[in-house]
């Protein structure tokens, strides 16, 4: 007995120090984000709360909590508050399987890469509900955009995938990375190999994410704020917070699939001293970066055209190169476990 | 009381209350969300089971995808609760008597119900795992080698379901303005804009 209670104080020590570690990344990526947002345009960006406005993100928060939370009168006051819980709940749930470093996974689990997949489209419940519980016709129209998007996306990103683990040969992120451990270092990782499908899933993390060009769900031009249009104080914090953990996730996860994940970029010693951690981080942090570029520089895309890219372009596309990897590792022998 | 215990009466319970709760709640999207509900304690009740990789797809496909449609066309609804009792009265005999039968059916089925005996010798915990073999694995293997043609026919009969729907929905209209993405990204400046000189109070023949 005295051991359960043992692993389950660590396990919930070990997920407070990454929940706090993830959220404070998250402050400086948000950050981030405005900052090169605006000297794309050559702005200033946030600079007034601290040095450089390094504060800005905290003020930010202390600004929301301390709002009034509005509730619409029509709105289904329970789902109203239980959907930017679900969605922030559900995106810092994804975290628990994405392996830091070597051994540093909450839960190292045999399935990994489909409890993200699993966890990632529960997302679109929290949007749905938000959006229906306004009862607002603009929220509810930005809903319905989200979720279509989110599914159609989905079906793409799961065919990325699908092809990392035909080169992995594992379901476990772990094994996946270290499936990517090579004497080649960088040009062994599988960004290289299955350049185009890097390219579907990063176009298809921004869309997954309703981040800019995708940003559909929330066009401020026509539907003000989608979903989100209601929403104040935190539970408009709690969806803010969602998206950017759902976000940051798509880069954990292109790190770990694309990047090879804590490994260092070249394989002998000065370099492999560095923690795994840190390589993590930069990796993430690069994909990160590229996020905010397309934010800064592209701009958004009309939704049919939208749909279109993702059924008509990506889903042939991820689906081909499916079969594709799968005939090239199974003719030249190099499928694992073969 | 082991962990797996508590948790499994956890899971249980709470899918059996959410499963109740879809039949009686009033609003269907609270149906709907409680029908989410119950399938997600479902995939919890197989993790327990050690079916890690179908606790993953129950969600990822009925969840994630089945669920999501059904909360689609449920909030498109405008139920109107008054309209819906409106024949109550009317119904009320008809319903009454395919009601008792049905509940006299399942009485005759449960009363002549028996447990397998074999089954009370059967593990009731995961089986124990293949060394160096995965679920997911083993799943692939019994799927792709033993009953692959039943895989396939499966595959082919969803197939013909979803031709059989897009077929259905599928109506071509005439007069409709069509976006041709080639078209609009191959026009030019030239295509697009026309310069004229505008005579001062004569206007143009457009």
């Amino acid at each position: 007995m005295l051991e359960i209670v043992g692993t389950v104080l660590l396990l919930v020590l070990k997920s407070f120090v990454l929940l706090a570690l993830l959220l404070v990344f998250i402050a400086y990526a948000l950050l981030a984000d405005r900052k090169i947002w605006a000297a794309v345009q050559l702005r200033r960006g946030p600079n007034v709360v601290g040095p450089w406005g390094l504060l800005q993100s905290f003020a930010d928060l202390l600004k929301f909590v301390l709002k009034e939370p509005v509730i619409p009168a029509g709105a289904n006051k329970a789902l109203f508050l239980l959907a930017p819980l679900v969605f922030a709940t559900l995106a810092l749930a994804g975290w628990a399987v994405i392996p830091l470093a070597e051994g540093w996974a909450i839960a190292d689990l045999n399935v990994g890469i489909t409890y993200i997949f699993a966890i990632s489209s529960l997302g679109v419940y929290g949007v749905l509900m938000g959006g229906w519980a306004s009862n607002s016709k603009y929220a509810f129209l930005g809903a319905l955009r989200s979720a279509a998007q989110m599914i159609s996306y989905e079906v793409s990103l799961g065919f990325v995938i699908i092809c990392v683990l035909l080169c992995a040969g594992s379901l476990n992120l772990s094994r996946i990375v270290m499936a990517q451990d090579t004497s080649l270092g960088i040009l062994g990782w599988y960004w290289l190999w299955l350049f185009p499908m890097f390219v579907v899933f990063f176009i298809s993390a921004l869309a997954e994410t309703n981040r800019p060009p995708f940003d559909l769900p929330e066009a401020e031009s026509e539907l003000v704020a989608g979903y989100m249009v209601e929403y104040s104080s935190t539970p408009y914090l709690l969806f803010m917070l969602g998206e950017y953990v759902a976000i940051m996730t798509m880069c954990a996860l292109g790190t770990v699939l694309f990047l090879g994940g804590w490994l260092s970029p070249i394989p002998f010693a000065p370099f492999t001293w560095v923690p795994g951690l840190i390589w993590f981080a930069l990796k993430a942090s690069f994909l990160f970066f590229m996020i905010a570029m397309v934010k800064a520089m592209v701009p958004r895309y009309r939704y049919d055209q939208l749909m279109r890219l993702g059924w008509k372009v990506f889903l042939p596309l991820s689906l081909v190169s499916v079969v594709v990897v799968a005939f090239v590792l199974k003719l030249t022998g190099l499928a694992p476990g073969a | 009381m082991s962990a797996a215990a508590a948790f499994f009466y956890l899971f249980a319970g709470i899918a059996i209350a959410s499963a109740f709760m879809v039949i009686t709640s009033r609003n269907p999207v609270a149906s709907v969300l409680f029908l989410i509900l119950t399938f997600v304690n479902a995939a919890g009740l197989f993790v327990l089971m050690g079916a890690e990789f179908l606790a993953m797809i129950l969600v990822v496909v009925y969840v994630g995808a089945v669920a999501v449609l059904f909360l689609f066309v449920v909030m498109m609804l405008d139920v109107d609760f008054a309209q819906l009792r409106q024949g109550f009265q009317q119904y009320l005999p008809v319903g009454a008597l395919i009601g008792a039968v049905f509940l006299i059916e399942l009485l005759l089925v449960v009363g002549s119900w028996t447990i397998d005996p074999g089954l009370m010798q059967a593990p009731l915990g995961p089986l124990a795992s293949v060394e160096g073999v995965t679920n997911t694995q083993m799943l692939g293997r019994v799927l792709y080698t033993d009953y692959v043609f039943y895989f396939q026919l499966a595959g082919l009969i969803l197939l013909v379901a979803m031709i059989g729907a897009i077929v259905l929905t599928l109506r071509d209209r005439p007069g409709v303005k069509r976006q041709n993405i080639s078209v609009q990204n191959a026009r030019t400046q030239e295509m697009a804009v026309e310069t004229r000189k505008v005579p001062s109070r004569q206007g143009v023949e457009v």
